[in-house]
């Protein structure tokens, strides 16, 4: 399915975020992710479903004022 | 002092926009700072990197909402700060003016509202406006944080008198100048106020040398914060002799 991520499209196999975030290689431990807008917590990453053209942030820690 | 820890530091460092991870890491010791802030983006290779950084400072983290102009884009990236950051502490900022970045004082009164009702400790970046403060007291709010100016500015304290007004009607609570200082000389103004502590990023990140700089924000502040405690003079319109008048010579000219 197609999806957002980050505001990128992404074409992806994934049907959960831990699936999504394990394909893109991205590390768990290091960002959080918000889904559609609503932030979801680490603990409900296996069970979030992805939908055709969701949108996903994935953030990590950066420099800020 | 914040939400019940006390720093023996009353400056707050930004980490945005140095010349390398060792400045910041230089800075942030010669500061003496205890408390920095930082932010959240788009997940990237620099990710990793500051997280490793952030394990090497001994400091508190106080993360930001920058960037976000409405209530659902703060409470969101809230809660992602305190989930990735591991601390209830929030700098929320809701923007309400592209150019000024001035704060959108219902937004932010809304958005303190619920983070605080789910257990944040939110640092809200306001204005000097006491409706507004008495607002976010009542929202849960335990710390302001006044602007000096807007944003990146360092125009210093824009408003003296509403600075100092909000100092006075709210005695106990704690408050912070947050942005637009660009000059110790102008933390140091504010310390003498009587405000509780000062953060800016900028005027340090963005100097010649941010080191030497950070340790300058060191001093003044502590300047400010001694000549506040200290108890500064009343101002005068005229002269008024510092020396005694009594016992003075008289040389000549008399009767």
């Amino acid at each position: 399915m197609n999806i957002q991520l980050n505001g990128r499209p992404v074409l992806t196999a994934a049907r959960t975020l831990t699936e999504l975030l394990r394909e893109q290689q991205i590390d768990v431990a290091c960002v959080a992710t918000a889904y559609n807008g609503t932030f979801v917590p680490k603990s409900r990453y296996d069970s979030q479903q992805l939908e055709e053209g969701c949108q996903l942030e994935v953030l990590s820690p950066m420099q800020g004022g | 002092m914040f939400y019940g820890f006390e720093p023996q530091s009353r400056f707050l460092l930004g980490t945005a926009g140095y010349p390398s991870p060792a400045i910041l890491q230089q800075a942030i010791a010669a500061g003496g700072s205890e408390i920095i802030t930082v932010s959240l983006r788009r997940e990237g290779a620099a990710g990793a990197a500051f997280r490793e950084l952030l394990a090497q400072l001994d400091v508190r983290v106080l993360p930001n909402t920058a960037g976000c102009h409405t209530v659902q884009e703060a409470v969101t990236t809230a809660q992602m700060a305190r989930e990735l950051f591991n601390t209830p502490w929030i700098k929320l900022e809701v923007i309400g003016h592209a150019d000024t970045l001035q704060p959108d004082p219902f937004a932010l009164v809304e958005a303190a509202r619920i983070l605080c009702a789910d257990g944040f400790q939110v640092f809200p970046y306001t204005t000097e406006d006491l409706i507004v403060g008495e607002k976010l007291l009542e929202a849960g709010c335990e710390v302001l944080m006044p602007w000096g100016a807007p944003i990146g500015s360092g125009q210093g304290l824009r408003n003296i008198d509403g600075l100092r007004a909000m100092r006075a009607w709210f005695r106990d609570v704690p408050l912070i100048v947050d942005a637009g200082i660009g000059a110790p000389s102008q933390a140091a103004q504010a310390m003498e106020l009587g405000f509780d502590a000062i953060l800016l990023n900028t005027a340090v990140a963005k100097a010649g040398d941010p080191v030497r700089m950070a340790g300058a924000f060191r001093q003044a502040i502590e300047a400010g914060k001694a000549a506040h405690d200290g108890g500064l003079m009343e101002k005068r319109d005229m002269a008024a002799a510092s020396t005694p008048i009594f016992g003075l010579a008289t040389f000549g000219g008399e009767g």
